[in-house]
């Protein structure tokens, strides 16, 4: 790997070195290093499609998997399908995430389907980094789709992240619950220039007891767009809560749909959307402690996005 | 040592002109200098414009001989003014750690954020990575407030209003920080105030109403004149009800 390929790495995936545990490195849409641990088996798509299955073992405890992608071509286009399949009672950690550095003018585009299967009881926290660089014109494009499939008392906690440089990027998550099942996404979104970011999120509720909190905070600056389109499905006794919690700036735009839609008396939901721009006291506040109007708005979103 | 000439303020409103400050002068060079006066006197207004926040429409500020009248919020805070607000500001994701850290302008260890939080009365560990949002109350955010004052350490303090919201901590341990701050920066401590106990320890207590300073002098000079006044009031508004 050269230092740029290293450093793309270290942004979607805080990697220095290869990884501990299995792991699976996708680069310009080859493989560059995979390595499967007894308890986790990663194998070649064999259906045509290009991409993986992440296969792990019921029981396994405190392992982690990362499947980082780094693109450093210019007008280049890719469709990615990974297929992870968590056996029973299993707890895993699974970082995953996008590197684009594209230096040329033409368009840098990867497209992940993440779908994963999450047994019984089983539980994961998947970690998603979205991350663009490049000092062409070309736009870098990253379109990542999740379907979650959690059986009952799974749980799942999705951090996804998109700090910078992505020029363009529609961010599909689907997930049905069956009882007991627990999902919690935390997304966080820094748009900036012209770009665009649309999350569209759609939850099923359909067993008892069945619980997901969706929050989103997102930081729109420049002349980008936002949209953020929440849906959860109460289907059953459940519980669900969304929030859309937006700083804008300049002159960008956010748009936050929350929908919420119960089929049984007994669903609980909630949702809440706040969009407006940095309190003028919070700037107060830490120029008084010294920063300049510029630091302490850095400070602000920086605590933000934290 | 801090000097007000002269300062004005007004601000438009309903097509007229209201005055909120007007030809107001005043020195603060001793260790505790309290600021007192009825509700909507302008004692929270001269609080802004001595650290930046609001600028007077007429007159001038200087600290230490320098003219500031025209420095920024920033620009003031780095020629050593803090200001601990009435209302503490709520930041989502902002935490008490990094909070005292931008105070201190350095990044801290855990062991001095700690000394500052324990200072104000707050156990420390419960409260370092915590978040300056909704989730803490009145009352905590107004001891964190005065944590971070205490981190900058300044050649000059403006409290406004110290002692609201304050909860379960007690008097005693608020005027306690005065102290022990002064000890340490040897600076002047202005304290916007109504509390009878603040005004006991003031080396200076300087009265505002209706925008003017109606009177300023010494503890001595002042306090049995103010005590007196309230004690009338008091008396007054039984008979009156």
């Amino acid at each position: 790997m050269d230092e740029l390929e290293k450093m793309l790495l270290l942004q979607i995936a805080d990697l220095h070195k290869v990884p501990d545990g299995a792991y699976n490195i996708r680069k310009n849409g080859e493989g560059d290093g995979r390595r499967s641990t007894e308890n986790i088996q990663i194998n070649t798509k064999t259906d045509g499609k290009s991409g993986i299955d992440i296969i792990v073992k019921p029981e396994t405890k405190n392992e982690s998997v990362h499947i980082p992608v780094v693109i450093t071509k210019t007008d280049y286009r890719e469709t990615v399908y990974n297929d992870f399949y968590i056996g029973e009672n299993a707890d895993v950690l699974i970082i995953a995430g996008c590197g684009i550095h594209n230096c040329g003018v033409q368009t840098a585009e990867h497209s992940g389907v993440h779908t994963f299967h999450v047994a019984k009881n089983a539980r994961v926290r998947y970690v998603e980094k979205h991350y663009g660089s490049g000092d062409g014109n070309g736009e870098n494009v990253m379109n990542p789709s999740t379907v979650l499939y959690l059986d009952e008392g799974a749980r799942v906690e999705m951090e996804t992240t998109q700090i910078k440089g992505v020029d363009s990027t529609v961010r599909s998550t689907r997930a049905k619950l069956a009882a007991g099942a627990n999902l919690v996404i935390k997304e966080k979104i820094y748009t900036h220039g012209k770009q665009l970011a649309k999350t569209d999120f759609c939850v099923d509720l359909d067993g008892a007891g069945a619980g997901a909190d969706v929050v989103s905070r997102s930081v729109a600056a420049g002349q980008s767009l936002q949209e953020f389109v929440s849906r959860i499905n109460g289907n059953s006794k459940c519980h669900g809560h969304t929030e859309c919690d937006a700083i804008i700036m300049n002159g960008a735009r956010v748009t936050a749909v929350p929908e919420l839609t119960a089929n049984c008396v007994d669903a609980e939901l909630i949702h809440e959307a706040a969009i407006g721009k940095i309190a003028g006291e919070q700037l107060t506040k830490l120029m008084t402690l010294g920063l300049s109007e510029q630091q302490a708005e850095e400070q602000i979103i920086k605590g933000f996005l934290s | 040592m801090l000097e007000l000439k002269n300062i004005g303020f007004f601000v438009e409103e309903d097509g007229g002109v209201r005055h909120i400050l007007k030809d107001v002068s005043l020195t603060v060079n001793e260790r505790f200098v309290a600021i007192t006066g009825p509700n909507g006197s302008g004692k929270s207004t001269l609080a802004k414009i001595i650290a930046g926040i609001l600028r007077p429409t007429s007159g001038k500020i200087f600290l230490d001989g320098m003219d500031i009248t025209d420095l920024s919020v920033t620009e003031r805070a780095q020629a050593g003014i803090s200001f601990a607000f009435q209302q503490p500001v709520r930041f989502k994701g902002i935490t008490v750690k990094d909070l005292v850290s931008l105070a201190a302008g350095k990044s801290i260890s855990i062991t001095e954020a700690c000394s500052y939080l324990s200072e104000v009365g707050l156990c420390a560990r419960d409260y370092i990575n915590r978040e300056v949002n909704a989730s803490l109350s009145g009352g905590e955010l107004k001891r964190i407030e005065i944590a971070t004052v205490l981190a900058r350490g300044t050649k000059l303090t403006v409290f406004d209003e110290p002692e609201a919201g304050i909860d379960l901590w007690s008097f005693s341990s608020l005027i306690s920080v005065f102290e022990k701050m002064y000890n340490k920066t040897q600076g002047s401590i202005v304290i916007i105030s109504h509390q009878e106990r603040i005004l006991n320890i003031a080396d200076k207590i300087i009265v505002v109403s209706g925008g003017k300073v109606e009177r300023q002098g010494t503890r001595e000079e002042m306090l049995p004149a103010i005590l007196g006044k309230k004690v009338c009031s008091a008396l007054t508004d039984k008979l009156e009800g």
